[in-house]
């Protein structure tokens, strides 16, 4: 960004040769960071890089084997987050510790509140709530309870929280993974604010747009190593990709022009309720053909979650009708849909995704285990299942490599995702279904599940895809439907989509086509 | 992601170091109580083992053993497919009074028939009791191991109360149903118990037990319904979402879980008592089967030689009396072994909610295994 607010010559936090071991395990080698008064600093790194580790040790959660961390010049030796606290040093991290039925003052006073002899001071608690929330535009109801705010209000409360505590450092982790474009936008703005008032911001992240948006330098972490330190104006997004991965990334989704053909789903006047038996899709039409991917944008909550739920037969909807090849699957159980061309990758991969106490290996039979080879009259066929495994490990590039035996919640993330897309990808089913599918991965395990993705397409597949993600949307969609209030408001050619429109559209603003 | 293991997952995972130990650990808990009697620890440990390792006291155990193995491998095949299966006892009750009906009622049957005819009887009506309970938990959403503490008291009432119908009741004054028919009984032949000096009550009941156990290892391990029931076991929402039906499964799991139970019942009655008695309190068997799985690490095979080592406290600690021990002393150690298998369970669970720090550590360590 522009620097305007750097003081370059005011150095508030220095990490200098950072090491951090754990046993013969070199989690961070010889890290070099210095932020300065005003600045927002990224930290990008692939999954396991060591960005946390190193924001751990700045927060003082770890004691660095060797190095040094001097904070506004002085060295100092932290052993707990209160000694980070005493040091002006705020962290808000990527899961939010809020207690969601207290109130937006009490979350942000709790542990430091005005008391007014033995009794809570809640005026006071919330005037100063107000003033510093002003202070800064983080505009926010003080009386709201936690529970009943967004997400991206919730993210609010935990920086006013950390500035209440006196923070003039603070480390984001992971600031926007679950936020809105729009939330997004505001929280940028919200940054640059508190750089204006002279904070410092460091943010965790592996979102190369969002760098570039907001970040005056970022500093680059791959395998536990220092790797550079770059003014964020001077690089393009391949080439921070690139140092973080160690190779060339593309972003290009490789994606031949083609017709496509019939209508594989056909979702007709489809309406469901949410678990709160509140109509959330209404009256809903879809089609989704042969060789193309239809991408549905839209912010959370507009019933999209829902649809995915009916359409795989998980919910119960109250009327309409999901014709899968023809076939009505609406209101069967999921084993239904399945047998008539149905196969999805799910949004929460642990939770529907794998059974993580199971195996690798019987992870990737979830489905087809009571077919042949892996079985015969309901008896498991042990080495059939095993090359099975072996094969897709090795074709899907899951790795470690031999890890037939492994339990799935041994696998980092991206190789949870990889021994789920080769399960529904050989499947071979008509439909695919694909909810937030690299939510949480990194930059290569991002470009392989694209990959995957458009080659079903190739293959003259239906996909459906369903994220959160525009710019996934807009790269791989052939058509992408916009839902809003529980209708596709409207339809538009992948190649056509910019960002503003679908931005205005998935907020209501404007119907076309 | 391990987080997320249920309590019941991880108790069937307890290792086996940890259960030696605890074994262990209750000897020694044993050892100060009998210290604080003024008893000496060597006399009783010793003849503890000493009336266990005859032929005919290790013939005792075995039949003591059986129905602990069977209720056992009830309770592990429970903790395997995720359900609770603290009905055991019930069910152990309503199979036994079930063979006996059938043993009391269809007694000139020849052998051949009437014994699988008690044994399908009784499987039946423990896994009806099973079915209710999950019939209950699936479609009235009521927790299964509540109603199942209930289940247990009704076979209780229910036994006593059939043991009462003139058909059933002794004919003389004993508060006990009339004795099954010989033909119904599985002990050995009084030549063959002779010849090898075995216990009077020796029967071939444990054959059916090792036969169990195999069948129950080959349920889990090798068949697509052992898959089905644990992958509902492990994680429900992902089985549904890979189209098992999950409440036949959880329907299924304690059905086959009571027909064990009830089996359970049915052994014990045909080998050892040949007639029910009129209950003042819970026998316990079926609660036993929980302490025995635990021991067993809910591995069918781990379950068969907890049982074995669980009949032998019991019968072994009948014997303590002749030292001056409390037979109850066998109580403190079985009891302190589960308390012991217990807190090694909260072990487990201290690692996954270990400092942020630790935990970031070895998601970090796994990391770079992966990137290997």
């Amino acid at each position: 960004m522009s620097k305007e607010f750097v003081d370059l010559n005011t150095p508030v936090i220095e990490m200098r040769d950072i090491v951090k071991k754990f046993g013969d395990f070199v989690a961070n080698d010889g890290i070099n960071l210095t932020v300065h008064k005003g600045e927002i600093h990224a930290i990008l790194g692939e999954n396991g890089a060591g960005k946390s580790t190193l924001m751990n040790q700045l927060y003082g959660l770890l004691k660095p084997t060797s190095g040094q961390i001097l904070v506004n010049g002085k060295a100092i030796e932290m052993s707990n987050p209160r000694d980070a606290i005493n040091a002006g040093i705020g962290m808000v991290h990527q899961h939010f510790m809020l207690i969601q039925p207290f109130t937006v003052t009490e979350n942000i006073v709790l542990g430091t509140e005005p008391r007014k002899g033995i009794t809570l001071d809640m005026a006071e608690a919330r005037k100063n709530v107000q003033e510093i929330s002003e202070r800064y535009g983080l505009s926010i109801d003080p009386d709201a309870k936690i529970e009943d705010i967004s997400v991206g209000m919730q993210q609010r409360v935990e920086i006013l929280k950390a500035l209440y505590r006196g923070a003039d450092i603070l480390i984001l982790d992971e600031p926007t993974s679950s936020l809105t474009p729009q939330e997004i936008e505001d929280l940028i703005g919200i940054m640059r604010n508190l750089t204006r008032d002279g904070k410092s911001i460091i943010l965790i992240t592996h979102k190369l747009k969002e760098i570039k948006e907001s970040a005056d330098f970022c500093t680059i972490i791959r395998q536990g190593k220092y790797i550079a330190t770059v003014d964020v104006e001077q690089v393009d997004e391949n080439e921070l990709a690139s140092m973080m991965v160690g190779r060339n990334v593309s972003f290009k989704v490789n994606k031949p022009d083609q017709t496509p053909g019939d209508v594989v789903l056909d979702v007709k006047d489809l309406h469901c309720k949410d678990y709160r038996d509140v109509e959330v899709v209404k009256g809903l039409n879809l089609q989704v053909r042969r060789g193309e991917i239809v991408g549905i944008a839209g912010i959370d909550g507009n019933g999209q979650t829902e649809l995915v739920e009916v359409i795989t037969g998980l919910r119960k909807g109250t009327s309409g009708q999901v014709l899968v090849n023809g076939v009505d699957v609406f209101n069967k159980p999921p084993r239904f849909g399945f047998d008539h061309g149905v196969s999805s990758i799910p949004a929460d991969r642990q939770k529907h995704g794998l059974v993580l106490d199971f195996t690798i290996e019987d992870n990737l039979i979830l489905q087809n285990y009571g077919e042949e080879p892996y079985s015969r009259h309901a008896i498991f066929n042990r080495p059939a299942i095993f090359s099975h495994a072996t094969e897709s490990i090795e074709n899907f590039d899951i790795r470690p490599r031999n890890s037939e035996k492994r339990t799935a919640g041994t696998l980092s993330g991206g190789n949870q995702q990889k021994v789920i897309i080769a399960r529904e990808v050989q499947n071979d089913k008509d439909l695919l279904i694909a909810v937030n599918p690299t939510r949480g991965l990194d930059v290569g395990a991002i470009e392989y599940v694209h990959e995957y993705i458009v080659e079903q397409r190739n293959k003259g597949k239906a996909v459906l895809l369903v994220s959160f993600e525009l710019d996934e949307i807009m790269s791989l969609s052939d058509v992408i439907g916009v839902i809003f209030d529980g209708q596709i408001v409207s339809s538009i050619p992948g190649k056509e989509a910019n960002e503003n429109d679908l931005g205005l559209m998935m907020a209501g603003g404007k119907k076309n086509g | 992601m391990d987080k997320k293991k249920s309590f019941l997952v991880i108790l069937s995972e307890t290792r086996f170091l940890h259960i030696l130990l605890s074994i262990i650990l209750g000897f020694v808990v044993g050892a100060f109580f009998l210290v604080i009697m003024g008893l000496s620890v060597g006399d009783a440990y010793g003849r503890l083992l000493s009336s266990v390792t005859s032929v005919k006291g290790f013939s005792y155990v075995v039949v003591y053993a059986i129905p602990y193995i069977v209720t056992g491998l009830s309770v592990a095949f429970s903790f395997k497919t995720g359900v609770f299966n603290i009905g055991a006892e019930g069910q152990f009750v309503m199979g036994s009074m079930a063979a006996a009906v059938v043993g009391i009622l269809l007694g000139d049957l020849p052998k051949f028939v009437l014994i699988p005819l008690c044994f399908l009887a009784a499987m039946a009506v423990g896994a009806l009791w099973g079915i209710i309970v999950a019939l209950l938990k699936t479609k009235r959403g009521i927790n299964e191991v509540l109603s199942m503490i209930m289940f247990n008291w009704i076979a209780f009432y229910l036994s006593n109360f059939i043991a009462g119908i003139p058909a059933i009741h002794s004919d003389g004054t004993a508060e006990a149903t009339k004795n099954i028919s010989a033909n119904a009984s599985t002990l050995l032949s009084k030549d063959f118990i002779s010849q090898y000096k075995l216990c009077p009550t020796a029967n071939w009941g444990i054959l059916v037990a090792i036969v169990l156990t195999v069948v129950v290892w080959l349920i889990i391990d090798k068949t697509t319904l052992g898959y089905r029931l644990k992958a509902v076991g492990f994680n429900k929402s992902a089985a549904e979402y890979g189209g098992i039906n999950v409440n036949r499964s959880i329907l299924t799991a304690l059905a086959i879980s009571g027909a064990l139970a009830g089996l359970g019942g049915a052994l014990q009655l045909m080998g050892m008592g040949s007639r029910i008695s009129v209950f003042s309190s819970q026998e316990g068997f079926g609660f036993a089967g929980i302490v025995v799985a635990l021991m067993g690490c809910s591995n069918p095979f781990g379950v068969l030689a907890a049982g074995l080592f669980y009949g032998a406290l019991i019968y072994g600690g009948s014997k303590l009396n002749l030292v001056g021990a409390p037979t109850q002393l066998v109580n403190v150690i079985v009891g302190t072994v589960v308390l012991f298998i217990a807190i090694s369970v909260i072990f487990e669970r201290i690692k996954y909610i270990q400092p942020r720090g630790r935990r970031k550590a070895a998601a970090v360590q796994e990391g770079k295994e992966e990137s290997k």
